[in-house]
């Protein structure tokens, strides 16, 4: 079974997103970039799928710059994915429009198994996955935290509110990652020298004739509002009072 | 504008979560309900009952007892032929659904509003709450989920929908539900307490967790949370967890123990009306967020509060 693992470059998440003086969005000039980082995590799933015997191929691919080709898809080849796509773009592309492209990937590529992360860090969407399985018609198994592979049968275990759901995917499926899936791997750097010649295949948008022109448009982006400190207090029976005042204690 | 809510409940009840997802459409315009489940002819009754609702569509179908997304988002597609929105809230089964619907329909979902701020024009935090972006949708039908605490619960009592049978819905065979391990507590829902208490990484292990923070949850008849650190270090189960990629809370009163503040937890309880911490460090960035702070050791302070409450 070959697996699909589609990735995005976004803010590196130890960096504090700084919002723009004039409202046009985060400053993402001079700031460190990296992969997603459930992202990461679904690299590394289909690499453990792979050293297994449960896959045959990992591809990576991602929609971005072109310089992802030299940072993200050079992590993902380092980490053991076998080779890359790149469709390079400086437009920032909508989940609906990430979707269609990676549809037209997967019409090309017929993997078995599709794994992503829930969601990117920049946007918070969380929607790709499930908006790629629909346009597929294939089933999710969303926010993972476990996944076993055997045939044409995929078991996801979710995170759902209040514990964990098991659902009985017919392959192909898509999976997308929550944290405690599994902890990725580093890119050590004779793997990163290695996986140099790995191949990159560069592509377009046009290449696969899918408008993914933007149904949003942002008009601002501010900071949230903040919260001020308020008081110390000094000893228990303070703060016993206070919560008496407030009619949580009686 | 014409709004379908899409309900989340277990079969027998309507979850608390739907409420504000009602509040946010009424915003928008006519609200009317969809109930899709299995042996849910209840849900719908209670769901007719939630004020201000018009027509609840009750899909009752073997199919839809476990909120498949294979499943439901074709039977909510169908309804959408006489509805200009779909809203969701951002549950776990509303963020499996709604992007499955939006696709389908060929629509940039919006995801986690905040606010309603025209007919087209909504707000949402992206970079985990550290920035809001106002958006406006170009697209003709809209999809959305909802942060059930950036908006008011609509009154469970008043209203007087009339219920409406749907058919049409079947069992794509693409995906099956195996099992479900819900976690059991007598106490309140983590989304929907008055108060919180939450632990993080200073408790140390499982044991001081459950004997220090839970007698003081189960005095204050409090839920119990807690940060990343503590849920990836073991102590409790991942579902405890709030933050911006677990569980957002905005409770009456909060109180952070032995959490030192790391932006992804604040994200997830900031908007709480009372933030109380409890921390060792009086330089921990939780007390530039709470109301009222307390310096010193959560193991002499949590177990002298629990007994003089």
């Amino acid at each position: 079974m070959k697996v699909l693992v589609p990735v995005k470059r976004v803010l590196d998440y130890n960096v504090k997103p700084r919002v723009k003086a004039d409202g046009t969005g985060v400053d993402l000039a001079n700031v460190k970039m990296s992969m997603n980082p459930f992202d990461e995590i679904a690299v590394e799933e289909a690499i453990r799928l792979k050293e297994k015997g449960a896959a045959t191929e990992v591809v990576v691919v991602t929609i971005g710059v072109a310089k992802a080709e030299t940072d993200v898809l050079l992590t993902a080849r380092a980490m053991g994915a076998d080779r890359a796509i790149l469709i390079a773009t400086d437009d920032e592309v909508e989940p609906l429009g990430v979707a269609k492209l990676l549809k037209a990937v997967c019409d090309e590529e017929q993997p078995g198994l599709v794994i992503l992360g829930k969601q990117a860090i920049d946007d918070d969407s969380n929607q790709t996955g499930q908006m790629l399985a629909a346009l597929l018609g294939w089933p999710q198994g969303t926010f993972a935290s476990k996944l076993e592979v055997s045939g044409d049968r995929v078991v996801v275990t979710r995170e759902v509110d209040g514990g964990l759901e098991t659902v009985d995917l017919k392959a192909p499926a898509i999976v997308t990652t929550d944290l405690r899936l599994n902890e990725p791997r580093y890119a050590t750097l004779p793997n990163i020298m290695k996986a140099k010649s790995k191949p990159v295949a560069k592509k377009t948008i046009a290449d696969y004739g899918v408008d993914v022109s933007p149904r949003l448009k942002t008009l601002k982006t501010v900071e949230p509002a903040k919260r001020s400190a308020g008081i110390k207090v000094p000893d228990v029976d303070t703060l016993v009072a206070k919560l008496k005042e407030m009619g949580v204690a009686k | 504008m014409k709004t379908l809510v899409w309900v989340e409940h277990d079969n027998a009840s309507v979850k608390d979560a739907t409420l504000a997802v009602v509040t946010a459409a009424s915003q928008l315009g006519e609200v009317h309900l969809i109930v899709a489940g299995s042996g849910c002819k209840a849900v719908a009754d209670e769901a007719a009952k939630i004020a201000g609702v018009g027509k609840v569509h009750l899909a009752d179908d073997a199919s839809l007892g476990h909120a498949l997304a294979e499943n439901v988002a074709p039977l909510i597609v169908s309804l959408m032929a006489d509805h200009d929105a779909v809203l969701f809230p951002a549950t776990s089964n509303g963020k499996n659904i709604a992007p499955r619907v939006a696709a389908l329909l060929d629509v940039m979902q919006i995801s986690d509003i905040l606010s309603v701020e025209g007919p087209d024009i909504f707000t949402r935090p992206i970079y985990a709450g550290n920035a809001i972006a106002t958006v406006q949708t170009s697209d003709k039908k809209l999809v959305i989920t909802v942060r059930g605490t950036a908006f008011a619960k609509a009154a469970t009592s008043g209203g007087s929908g009339t219920v409406e049978a749907v058919s049409g819905a079947s069992d794509t065979g693409i995906s099956k539900f195996v099992g479900a391990e819900i976690a059991e507590s007598t106490r309140p829902e983590l989304t929907a307490a008055k108060v919180i208490v939450s632990g993080g990484r200073a408790l140390q292990n499982s044991e001081n967790f459950h004997s220090i923070i839970e007698p003081l949850a189960d005095k204050l008849g409090a839920a119990v949370g807690a940060s990343r650190a503590a849920v990836d270090a073991g102590y409790v189960p991942n579902d405890y967890q709030v933050g911006q990629t677990g569980k957002i809370v905005a409770p009456e009163v909060y109180i952070a123990i032995g959490i030192s503040g790391a932006i992804q937890h604040l994200a997830g309880m900031k908007d709480s009306k009372t933030i109380i911490a409890i921390n060792k460090d009086e330089d921990a960035p939780i007390f530039q967020v709470a109301d009222i702070g307390l310096v010193g050791d959560l193991f002499k302070i949590v177990p002298e509060l629990t007994e003089k409450l």
